[in-house]
């Protein structure tokens, strides 16, 4: 069976599984699920040293016919972009159910309803980065929705249900645009060789389009994907589900969800429409550089640990869109390799805040303090998760973070050097919130405060371990990348300019 | 003079004339069967008839001919599935029509008078509700094979009459009840005449009533074009207000919210793809080559109806009204097929009745189990907290509004997909558009009505979701796992739909 579609339906076997287990076994459940989605991240290890690195076409592809009078095929397929996106999600998943094994309590409905809701979004989360047809795709993003929006609103902090409406309806109105210029692109692709929803054949359309049927295609895809990876001014959902969510359903939101926007914009905004990508890319990298700074000066200004957190990302994926739209080889695999980081940083801060916030009652960070006295492991988990998201050398964003600067310097130096005052703001955003919450004198109230216990320390020490290890040894990761980025880059017309100095000899 | 005998095809007929076979027979009932035993009997001879009468439509269903009567009815494949899905939608709707909680028990009696009390004293049930339906249902029937403006407007008369009679019948609120099926009495008299007054002038213009006749003469262009306009015109609104289009849609909310809801939900699916299969035909067919003439006056129409019922639709706080201003939007969604005038565009209409039809008569088999003690509950804020009180009854309804709100995995997004795309492909941007943009705008209360009934807490004032009989059950059921299964897997339908749905002239 294709490796990608028997992966998919592992969590879906999996959700299947839980549905009959009584409500009220709920140790049981969750050795279920956690067991699940153990097997999903060893299938994606396995297809990840199956996978040839060289080969820039799809591998592991399948193709079903799913509705043949519109020409939608179940069509699923990977290339190192998808790839790493994927071997992210499954290795993810089970660290949150580990990290996040009391969360499912004290929710609207019973823990078997969070984990079938957890099991659904990891199938969708692997089809959504897999899918090679268009129509498949925009199914997956839709449907993946539901589960999220349910896992926000019924297991989360107080404000949870109007968080969850905020986020369905951002996402629901991005997901109606894009599904305007899905229905442009048939109606063209029908008139020129048939309908198709193939990406591949679809990437040959943008020669029959006009320049405006062009950008307004794209942009019906690109604000959908600006709003899931928020850029601003359509950031303004993130924040509230991040904070209302717990902190397992944020990891996997900002992780993997969000994701699918910059993922996008790779596999589709620039694949399928190349002359608009180019007209546009001046408001983009002006947006991503104003999204690094503004996300950075509110983190800098949070009060919230779970919304800092929030906004940092909105920074972090400022970086990324400015490392795609750059249009280098080395701003897309500093992008892609950033996805990959930013998921597992984050999923760190986290699920440690996480932690924190159960442990203390409470999510200001007023109200910790000293901790590094009274949990060390913890304190200093959160501290390398900390040094992580400011991309210190060592630690793996920094490599991520220093290539989409390259990148983006050798194409278009003044977005670079504005976008680096946010390595500056990082600094600050990380560094004041570890000196109040880990440093100084230990505030009353945390003075008993229960150190990480093992299931913990289980769950945190493999995210660590990825940091560290890929801060120092990225290769493995970027030579699957790059040849991916090199092939998007050639596609799109463009060569990697050269480095002024032997430019000019 | 000579009188040749009619000559007519009674096999392709049988349909019809079964179906008012049965509706005698229910009237011979009423007349003189006990009363005991009348409910039962009648129950028994409706479902049977319209079973019967699948079974006739569907043994002569590839023998399409312009001469079913003499001209005056098309037997073709786009007819056959208009036929088909009525008998499937109103089948469906007896099961929920059997369950006489719903109606009054002596419909000719006066509001709260003593005769009114005996009745309901004394336990009578109203059982005229069977054949009046089977009356509608061949009136529907009839309605989109009509090939003749005489016969059209028959048809038309033949399934509105029982409708009003019908919408009289709710059990409780009385007096809303009597005053809806007045109101929709009325305004339908007076868009019937509308219509005659079209079918003059389109005798004037063609010295013809068959759609062949009018046809040729606006191939030949031989008449006065004024006379082919006012015909036209005034012909639409007479359809247009059958569908619910704005500006001709004020009745629907008050005869949606007065009518018992087994009636309502009858009414909605049943008539809108009779109404939709006329307009259908007879824009298709007669008007296809003065396309100029209406298209952009039914362009502005489909989309102010689209916008004007999601719109409105937030405001509502009662669940049948909203469903009403619901259905005002689909039918501005349906006219987008309408506006397609092509083959992919009727193949999407079709698609897009069926499924509509059927996840319309599931959502309103749904409204009619929420109940208190006094009867059913649809003032909305009493539905919240439904999914703690029931899980699955509130699970399945937000699956139809999630259909009704075009989410992937549902019917309702391969049909919107569908004909949006068939709009879209004959020229109609400014539909695509919007219909996306309504689209964003009724998702906004779809959500809010999920949110009521799974996030918030539930009112302790007694609403409860009653235990379904063996029959409503049997309609739930079958309308949500259509609706699943027609979003998951619909290519089966879609060619059949395709190689099927012809209209012939």
């Amino acid at each position: 069976m294709n490796a990608l579609t028997s992966m998919m339906l592992l969590p879906l076997l999996g959700s299947l599984l839980l549905a009959v287990i009584p409500t009220d076994q709920v140790l049981r459940i969750k050795q279920a699920a956690l067991g699940t989605t153990l097997l999903v991240a060893i299938s994606g290890v396995m297809a990840w040293f199956k996978f040839e690195s060289s080969n820039t076409a799809f591998q592991f592809v399948q193709t079903v016919q799913w509705i043949p009078s519109f020409g939608i095929n179940y069509a699923v397929g990977v290339d190192g972009l998808s790839l790493v996106l994927i071997l992210m999600s499954v290795l993810l998943a089970p660290i949150v159910i580990l990290a996040g094994w009391n969360e499912s309590e004290g929710g609207r409905w019973s823990a078997k309803v969070f984990y079938i809701l957890i099991l659904l979004l990891e199938t969708l989360m692997i089809g959504v980065f897999a899918a090679t047809d268009v129509f498949l795709f925009y199914v997956f993003f839709e449907a993946m929705l539901i589960p999220v929006y349910f896992l926000i609103g019924g297991y989360g902090a107080a404000e949870r249900a109007a968080a969850a409406v905020k986020f369905l309806i951002y996402s629901l109105f991005g997901g109606l645009l894009m599904l305007a210029s899905i229905i442009g692109l048939y109606v063209i692709s029908s008139d020129n060789g048939g309908p198709t929803f193939d990406i591949s054949k679809l990437s040959e359309m943008h020669n029959f389009m006009s320049p405006t049927t062009q950008n307004l295609l794209f942009l019906g895809f690109f604000i959908a994907f600006a709003i899931k990876a928020p850029l601003w001014p359509l950031h303004t959902w993130l924040p509230d589900a991040a904070s209302a969510a717990t902190p397992g359903t944020s990891v996997l939101l900002l992780g993997v969800l969000d994701k699918v926007g910059t993922f996008g914009m790779i596999r589709f905004c620039l694949t399928l429409f190349p002359d608009a990508s180019k007209t546009f890319t001046p408001v983009i990298l002006t947006l991503a550089v104003i999204s690094i700074l503004y996300g950075a000066f509110l983190a800098i200004g949070a009060r919230d640990i779970k919304r800092l957190i929030a906004y940092t990302s909105i920074s972090h994926f400022g970086f990324i869109t400015m490392g795609i739209f750059a249009m280098t080889t080395q701003g897309h695999s500093g992008a892609t390799l950033y996805m990959f980081n930013h998921a597992f940083s984050t999923a760190a801060l986290f699920l440690v805040a996480g932690w924190m916030i159960s442990r203390r009652g409470s999510s200001k960070i007023s109200d910790f303090g000293g901790l590094q006295r009274v949990t060390p492991i913890m304190a200093w988990s959160f501290f390398i998760a900390g040094m992580s998201s400011l991309a210190l050398p060592g630690l793996s964003s920094f490599v991520s973070e220093f290539l989409v600067l390259v990148g983006t310097y050798t194409r278009y130096p003044v977005a670079a050097v504005i976008a680096t005052f946010g390595i500056v703001l990082a600094a600050l955003y990380i560094l004041i919130p570890v000196q109040k919450a880990l440093h100084g004198p230990t505030t009353p109230g945390n003075e008993s405060l229960p150190d990480l216990n093992l299931r913990e320390k289980i769950a945190i020490a493999p995210v660590i371990a990825v940091i560290v290890a890929l801060g120092f040894y990225p290769s493995p990761l970027l030579n699957v990348i790059n040849p991916a980025s090199a092939h998007v880059i050639e596609s799109q017309g463009f060569t990697d300019p050269l480095p002024t100095e032997s430019a000019g000899k | 003079m000579e009188y040749s005998s009619p000559i007519l095809n009674y096999a392709q007929l049988a349909p019809i004339l079964i179906v008012l076979g049965g509706a005698l027979i229910g009237v011979l009932i009423e007349a003189f069967a006990p009363r005991s035993s009348r409910h039962s009997s009648q129950l028994f001879i409706t479902i049977a008839t319209l079973v019967i009468s699948l079974g006739a439509l569907l043994r002569v269903r590839n023998e399409a001919s312009v001469d079913a009567a003499m001209g005056s009815v098309a037997f073709d494949g786009a007819g056959v599935l208009f036929q088909a899905s009525i008998l499937i939608i109103a089948i469906l709707s007896i099961f929920l029509i059997a369950d006489q909680e719903n109606f009054t028990a002596l419909a000719a009696a006066v509001p709260g008078s003593d005769e009114e009390r005996d009745s309901l004293r004394s336990d009578l049930r109203v059982t005229e509700v069977y054949p009046l339906t089977l009356f509608a249902v061949a009136g529907m029937l009839l309605f989109p094979m009509s090939s003749d403006l005489i016969t059209l407007f028959v048809a038309l008369e033949m399934l509105s009459l029982p409708l009003y009679l019908m919408a009289g019948l709710s059990r409780r609120r009385r007096l809303a009840s009597q005053e809806a099926a007045l109101k929709y009495f009325l305004l339908g008299a007076f868009s019937s005449a509308f219509f005659i007054f079209g079918v003059a002038y389109l005798y004037g213009y063609s010295g013809s009533i068959t759609f062949v006749g009018i046809h040729g003469s606006i191939v030949n262009g031989s008449g006065n074009d004024v006379f082919l306009l006012l015909g036209i015109a005034f012909i639409s609104v007479g359809l247009l207000f059958k569908v619910g289009a704005v500006p001709f849609h004020a009745w629907s909310p008050d005869v949606y919210q007065g009518a018992p809801t087994a009636i309502t939900g009858f009414m909605a699916a049943a008539t809108k793809v009779a109404a939709f299969g006329a307009i259908l035909r007879i824009y298709y067919v007669v008007f296809a080559n003065a396309q100029w003439q209406w298209m952009p006056v039914l362009t502005v129409i489909a989309i102010i109806t689209m916008v004007f019922g999601s719109v409105v639709a937030i405001a509502q706080r009662d669940v049948k009204r909203m469903l009403a201003y619901s259905s005002i939007a689909h039918a501005g969604f349906l006219l987008a097929g309408v506006i397609a005038l092509s083959k992919p565009g009727l193949d999407a209409s079709i698609f897009y009745l069926f499924v509509y039809g059927i996840a319309t008569v599931g959502a309103f088999g749904v409204v009619t189990l929420v109940r208190d003690s006094s009867g059913e509950v649809t003032d909305l804020n009493r539905w919240s907290g439904l999914g703690k009180r029931s899980p699955l009854i509130a699970t399945v309804f937000a699956l139809f509004l999630l259909a009704f709100a075009g989410i992937p995995m549902t019917s309702g997004f391969i049909g919107k997909f569908s004909i949006f795309s068939a709009a879209y492909e004959s020229g109609s941007t400014s539909i695509l558009i919007a219909g996306v943009l309504s689209s964003a705008i009724a998702a906004f209360f779809y959500i809010r009505v999920i949110v009521l009934i799974f996030f918030k807490d539930p009112v302790e004032d007694g609403t409860s979701v009653v235990i379904p009989s063996g029959l409503t059950t049997i309609t739930i059921a079958i309308s949500a796992a259509v609706t699943l299964l027609m979003g998951i897997y619909p290519a089966p339908l879609i060619n059949f739909i395709q190689s099927t749905a012809f209209f012939i002239r």
